[in-house]
């Protein structure tokens, strides 16, 4: 039987070793959504510009970063990027390329659905009423794109708080690597996991119940 | 820079050449995605079918639970406690080898995913057809058997062949528990030899293609499976196209 001690578990012991792979979990999954949320809206508004080559590019892009594990994107990042550039550039800033190139294309999907979610009316109303093209997109159509997509965002930034532990396979240190780091210190393995657990299962649940909330207070009657 | 393929040929340093531990290689990845694809699409069915009784609110919340229990702990987390903390807990578990921790971490993190798929896909359905089902006198056992999973089963095909492709991504996992599948030889062969972009072009290729297979195969179910007079590519817009083989086309 397992006989758990926590009493390691100290206020020092989280600001020693917990806080700082916290911050770095945090800060990538900000780093990773706002940046793919932006480059993937790029990559939908590519896709649907009814421009061949383009929308074929964005397209191929899109699917071949789909049909690879995460893990592999991460080892590809971290292996090419100081063949390309000539220098190494750390697991950490590797980390932050990766997942904004990997959930660029997760989040153009997203955007392509909101997109495509928006009544053809309003953009014909919008040209109609001698806004150009870029100014009916950016203000008729991406503003209701997003706020229709806006839960499937929050819950694709949560799956992505979760994918931020995978940094583990280059080494990355993170709030799991935070608490491996401590476990093996203290002796006390089990317990560091069993914790990791407990913090990212409340982390992630009450993030879910929050968009769970927010997406029966955005909902617009139709 | 220039390529050396040659690599594959030669010798790995244990009687074998790097195409070899490769194949080897590809081959637990696909066994850990099928023996994780069983479990995830049993336990799925069956709490996804839990969640839907509205008779017994205690097992509907009781499935509610193990779907937030597996949807909220990254799945590298879940791994680690199978693999570490479990095995403490029950030490009949230190005998099971990591690929079997590995697929039932990776089937029942799945099966959260399938549950949430087949709850929508049974709630999808109009509530007419149960009322028709038990105006019939059928059991509930009987309506869900014959009523509501045939049609559940088609509605979740398209969301259940992404969790699919998904699952055999996520089998890369495995490499965390020293399981020696793709992404382990990945690491370990690009450490060795140095060619790391021919070892992991060759990777990400039998990864995309497994993905690929796995695709068609759900297409071709879907294909078979499909209704001639439901909705969808085919159906609904040309009615009396298919030949009404048998009353629910699963006749062959």
């Amino acid at each position: 039987m397992l006989d758990l001690d926590l009493s390691f578990v100290t206020l020092e012991l989280m600001r020693k070793f917990i806080l700082q792979g916290f911050v770095f979990s945090v800060q990538l999954t900000v780093v990773a959504s706002l940046g793919g949320l932006v480059i993937g809206t790029l990559l939908a508004i590519c896709r649907l510009s009814g421009w061949k080559t383009l929308a074929a590019l964005s397209a191929f892009y899109v699917n071949t970063m789909r049909s690879i594990p995460l893990v592999m994107v991460i080892l590809w990042f971290y292996l090419l990027i100081p063949l390309l550039t000539g220098h190494s550039i750390g697991v950490e800033f590797s980390a932050y390329f990766t997942f904004v190139a990997f959930e660029a294309a997760y989040f153009s999907e997203i955007m392509r659905a909101g997109i495509s979610s928006v009544s053809p009316g309003q953009k014909n109303a919008a040209l109609a009423l001698g806004l150009t093209p870029a100014q009916s997109l950016q203000q008729v159509i991406l503003p209701q794109a997003f706020r229709n997509m806006l839960p499937v965002i929050f819950t694709q930034t949560i799956v992505l708080f979760q994918d931020t532990s995978l940094v583990y396979a280059i080494g990355a240190y993170d709030l799991l690597k935070g608490f491996v780091t401590a476990g093996k210190i203290y002796g006390r393995p089990e317990e560091a996991y069993l914790l990791a657990a407990v913090i990212y299962f409340a982390l992630s649940w009450a993030a879910s119940w929050g968009v769970k909330r927010l997406e029966t207070r955005i909902a617009i009657v139709r | 820079m220039h390529w050396d393929w040659q690599i594959f040929l030669s010798d790995d340093g244990g009687g074998r050449t790097y195409l070899e531990w490769m194949l080897q290689a590809w081959g637990w990845t696909l066994a850990v995605a099928l023996s994780a694809w069983c479990v995830a699409v049993s336990v799925g069915t069956l709490v996804g079918v839990l969640r839907t009784l509205r008779s017994s609110p205690w097992i509907s919340r009781l499935a509610l639970a193990w779907v937030e229990l597996f949807r909220n702990i990254p799945l590298l987390v879940q791994v680690f406690l199978w693999y570490f903390v479990l095995p403490k807990l029950w030490p009949a578990m230190q005998q099971f080898p990591s690929f079997w921790l590995v697929a039932l971490a990776l089937g029942l993190f799945t099966s959260a995913r399938i549950a949430e798929q087949f709850r929508a896909g049974i709630e999808s359905i109009k509530s007419g057809q149960t009322q028709a089902a038990l105006a019939l006198g059928m059991t509930r056992a009987q309506m869900y058997q014959f009523v509501l999973m045939p049609v559940a089963l088609r509605v979740i095909l398209p969301p259940l062949t992404s969790e699919s492709m998904n699952l055999l991504k996520n089998s890369s996992i495995a490499f965390a528990v020293s399981v020696p599948e793709l992404t382990m030889f990945a690491m370990q062969a690009q450490e060795e030899t140095s060619r790391g972009i021919e070892i992991y072009l060759a990777v990400t290729l039998l990864y995309a293609v497994s993905a690929f297979a796995v695709n068609r195969l759900f297409a071709l179910l879907e294909k078979r499976l499909r209704l001639p007079m439901a909705g969808g590519e085919g159906g609904a817009r040309t009615p009396g196209a298919a030949p009404m083989a048998t009353p629910l086309g699963l006749g062959h």
